[in-house]
């Protein structure tokens, strides 16, 4: 290792027959990642399992209760180096129930080692693997065909397994796969090239993972600053400083500061080593901005011409980490880079079975369950896919009265169509919670009641009796959106909490809608009209709801004198 | 197009300070626990980085057992005053006018009182919330599997079954009031990385990391330095020995190793030679199999 080597991190999933402790410790040796004394104790250890002279596996199991029932259940560091580069090496269980340390140890990582045992062949669990890795965006697998010394190290049960999990890799999304013939317990293709696979034609697995290409990881182009921190010493100094999730920074470069959408440029990178010309990710560093504007944690500096995704909804899958089980309509706090907002699940579109990939309808979220769900947030974030950038595109929940983290999730690429539409119904409205303005005080201003007033399939009358309750001083508004008529009950709810007269003017008879916006409004302050009974001409009927809207007080009958027809 | 790929020291770099301004920007109270070693001198310097230019942002806390070598205290008062820092030093001072000292009371007791008791205490005399430690993840096996932001309860204790996922670079920093978090801002880092970027950065140590002649009491594999009057048994005789400390504690818990290495590459050359984990020349860590793990659990970084 040299000041100069860089930095891989990877993951290993592999199941507790497979020979994963023992690939790690193989790793760990011959890395040098294992220190004299620590190859003694466990030489000394009191569980005596050993298969060989030393047992590798020992070097990475790791808390007493753990060792003692033989088995790793949580994640582990562990870190190597050789001359090129440093290894942080994140050792995750693959028995089932621990899809959630598996993720954990997956979500930094930029390659996963899935080890499959050559006697077995894919397995469910191999899938599993192959599942997760794509699911937590890693860009690299290298597939370990471990124990080959037990399959006499034949070509064929290796380039078998090598057909079978590519075509599952590819279904999932994976793109750079490389395999590897191996004996973890023997040596065999970890340092060197194995004299006992002539027809293996690739690199050893360590010069694998000491050459795969590390830049090609990130994001030079589009420029996202998660501000962290605003650092204020002095009154003329202000930095703002955070980690660059993607793009790269210079001086004089022009920046667009999210949520407030102002342009400005960069002043200057200022560091402890001087200024910066230029900063990449994943470097921490201070930007000072040639205006003042008002900046603060949870902001995001992006490039004007590639600006990313900006709303409080937006689907994503979901790993479910927490005993307690996830439910739509709960609160949540979700954190996301540096902003940490109030969230709720709006919908749990579908769980998806992570052995056959199904997908199951769903009403909760258990221990290790991966769904695809949509979220909404009290405001709005500053996102990308994470597909597209694995910093912007992924996020934490956490239960807002135990703290505990509860999920991980990753965004998906949103587009109109795959999302449910809004449901204003489970949002607070400030005017409701926090009375500033009382329902009392719009009454005396606007002189009539909120109400709503239900018609079906009569779009014309709708109008007219918006443009009568408009010329009598009225605050009115039609709402007539067919294509989301089970939105109409909620929005209809805002206009009257704002103290409006809302028209729900809807096509279909179906009174689903009409049931829940009676719910919303109030017995009272609600008019649902039978299309029946209303008269066909539009002028007769606009009367007949004019009449009705002051016999149930909405509208002062005085009022209506004065104003209407200059009596 | 020039490689835009940044070398592990500045990616570690980079890790660390994202942490740090984490938790200043989200905890109330946060402090920095100082224990003039190698790793918390790596500390010291990123946190310098982190909030350029100004000065670092939260108190420094170092728990002083009293059994430290002589140099350390004074290397820490100077550093202190170079860098302006808010400097805090607590003891349990009832348990030391009590008499508690390594000699008597065992290592075990004596880390019991005068390190975890006094530290406990120290964080919640000062009502910290969240508390940075050196602590690495490569030092012992229980620690590779503690979190970056580890979570402790109202008594300090850690949960090695209960502890919160950690994903990405994204930290659930929530608690609630008396419970506390400790941050690990090197728990990627190895001992070689510490000591390359030391070598890197040029950042100053105590002069007790590096060879030279030092009044010692040999016994059997250990070399004992001989501050507060470190209990001589009948027919032992202190010598001069040329000697380094590996890791720095109190005076009786700290061996020393015999050395040639008076520079930092030579010094790291000898680390590439040894091949043994630095811990192994600190008594506790070696008293039970698994002591570290108990120690943690009752509050011990």
């Amino acid at each position: 290792m040299s000041i100069e080597s860089q930095l891989l991190r990877f993951t290993t999933a592999g199941s507790v027959d497979d020979g994963k402790s023992t690939l790690i410790g193989r790793l760990l040796y011959e890395a040098k990642g294992v220190y004299e004394d620590q190859l003694a104790s466990v030489r000394n250890s009191s569980v005596n399992r050993s298969t060989g002279p030393i047992d590798f596996s020992l070097l990475t199991d790791g808390l007493r209760a753990e060792r003692e029932q033989g088995i790793t259940i949580d994640v582990a560091y562990r870190y190597a180096a050789t001359p090129r580069r440093k290894f942080i090496i994140a050792d995750t269980p693959g028995h089932e129930q621990y899809t959630r340390n598996m993720a954990t140890g997956a979500s930094t990582a930029d390659l996963a080692i899935v080890l499959i045992d050559a006697r077995k062949g894919v397995l469910v669990q191999s899938r599993r693997h192959a599942f997760i890795t794509a699911l937590l965006g890693i860009r690299y697998v290298a597939v370990a065909v471990n124990k080959m010394d037990l399959v006499d190290f034949r070509e064929d049960v290796f380039r078998r397994i090598e057909t079978e999990f590519l075509a599952y890799a590819h279904s999932v999304g994976l793109k750079n796969v490389a395999f590897f013939p191996i004996s973890a317990l023997e040596g065999d293709n970890i340092t060197e090239k194995s004299a006992r696979t002539p027809w293996y034609q690739g690199t050893p697995l360590l010069e694998h993972l000491e050459t795969v290409d590390l830049g090609e990881g990130h994001n030079f182009t589009d420029l996202r600053f998660p501000v962290q921190y605003v650092n204020r010493p002095t009154l003329d100094f202000r930095g703002y400083t955070g980690q660059l999730a993607s793009g790269v920074l210079r001086p004089g470069q022009t920046i667009m500061t999210l949520p407030s959408g102002r342009i400005t440029k960069v002043k200057s990178l200022p560091s402890f080593d001087g200024d910066l010309a230029e900063a990449y990710p994943p470097m921490s560093v201070t930007v000072c901005l040639e205006d003042e504007v008002d900046i603060s944690r949870g902001d995001m500096l992006v490039d004007p011409a590639r600006v990313p995704h900006v709303s409080r909804r937006f689907a994503a899958k979901l790993v479910w980490m927490h005993e307690t089980p996830g439910e739509a309509g709960r609160d949540y706090l979700l954190k996301h880079t540096s902003q940490t907002v109030r969230a709720q699940i709006a919908k749990i579109r579908h769980r998806i079975d992570i052995n056959t990939l199904a997908e199951q309808p769903a009403n909760k979220l258990e221990l290790n369950e991966i769904a695809s769900i949509q979220i909404e947030t009290r405001r709005p974030l500053f996102f990308d896919a994470y597909a597209q950038n694995r910093t912007t595109g992924a996020f934490i929940l956490i239960d807002a009265i135990t703290n505990a983290t509860v999920a991980a999730g990753m965004i998906e690429e949103s587009t109109a169509d795959s999302l449910e539409p809004l449901q204003l119904g489970s949002l607070e409205f400030s005017g409701e919670t926090e009375a500033t303005v009382t329902p009392a005080e719009r009454y005396k201003r606007a002189g009539h009641y909120p109400a709503t007033v239900w018609l079906t399939a009569r779009q014309e009358l709708a109008g007219m009796l918006e443009r009568k309750l408009f010329d009598l001083g009225c605050s009115v508004h039609v709402l007539a959106d067919d294509r989301e008529s089970h939105l109409l009950p909620e929005l209809a709810r805002v206009l009257n909490s704002a103290g409006l007269i809302a028209i729900c003017s809807i096509a279909s008879p179906d009174q689903t809608e009409a049931r829940r916006a009676q719910q919303l409004a109030g017995d009272t302050r609600f008019l649902l009209v039978d299309p029946q009974q209303l008269p066909v001409k539009d002028e007769e009927a606009s009367e007949v709801l004019m009449k009705m809207l002051e016999d149930r007080g909405v509208l002062r009958r005085k009022e209506r004198f004065e104003v209407g027809e200059g009596i | 197009m020039e490689s835009r790929v940044l070398s592990h020291l500045r990616a570690l770099e980079a890790e660390s300070i994202h942490i740090l301004r984490e938790v200043v920007a989200e905890f109330s109270n946060p402090v920095m626990l100082y224990s003039v070693g190698k790793d918390s001198s790596v500390m010291m310097r990123l946190a310098q980085k982190a909030f350029h230019p100004a000065r670092i942002p939260f108190p420094v806390l170092h728990v002083d057992t009293g059994y430290k070598f002589k140099e350390m205290y004074e290397f820490r008062d100077n550093l202190a005053k170079e860098l302006g820092l808010n400097l805090i030093v607590y003891a349990n001072q009832a348990a030391l006018d009590a008499g508690a000292n390594p000699f008597t009371l065992g290592t075990q007791k004596c880390c019991a009182q005068l390190k975890t008791r006094a530290l406990l205490d120290a964080l919640a005399a000062g009502g910290y919330d969240a508390a940075f430690g050196g602590a690495r993840r490569d030092e012992e096996k229980s620690r590779a599997k503690e979190r970056i932001y580890s979570f402790r309860d109202k008594f300090g204790q850690w949960d090695p079954k209960n502890q919160r996922p950690e994903l990405w670079n994204v930290y659930n920093a929530k608690i609630e009031k008396g419970e506390t978090i400790r941050v690990f801002p090197l728990s990627n880092w190895t001992e070689m990385d510490i000591w390359r970027y030391i070598e890197l950065e040029k950042i100053p140590l105590v002069q007790l990391y590096f060879a030279k002649e030092r009044e010692m009491l040999v016994r059997g594999n250990s070399i004992i330095p001989l501050e507060h009057n470190y209990p001589i048994q009948i027919g032992e005789k202190p010598e001069m020995v040329k000697v380094r400390m590996r890791s720095l504690g109190c005076t009786y818990c700290t061996g020393a190793i015999r050395s040639e290495a008076e520079t930092l590459p030579q010094l790291m050359e000898e680390l590439v030679q040894f091949k043994r984990s630095e811990r192994e020349n600190r008594i506790i860590d070696h008293d039970t199999e698994g002591s570290m793990e108990i120690k943690k659990r009752e509050g011990y970084f």
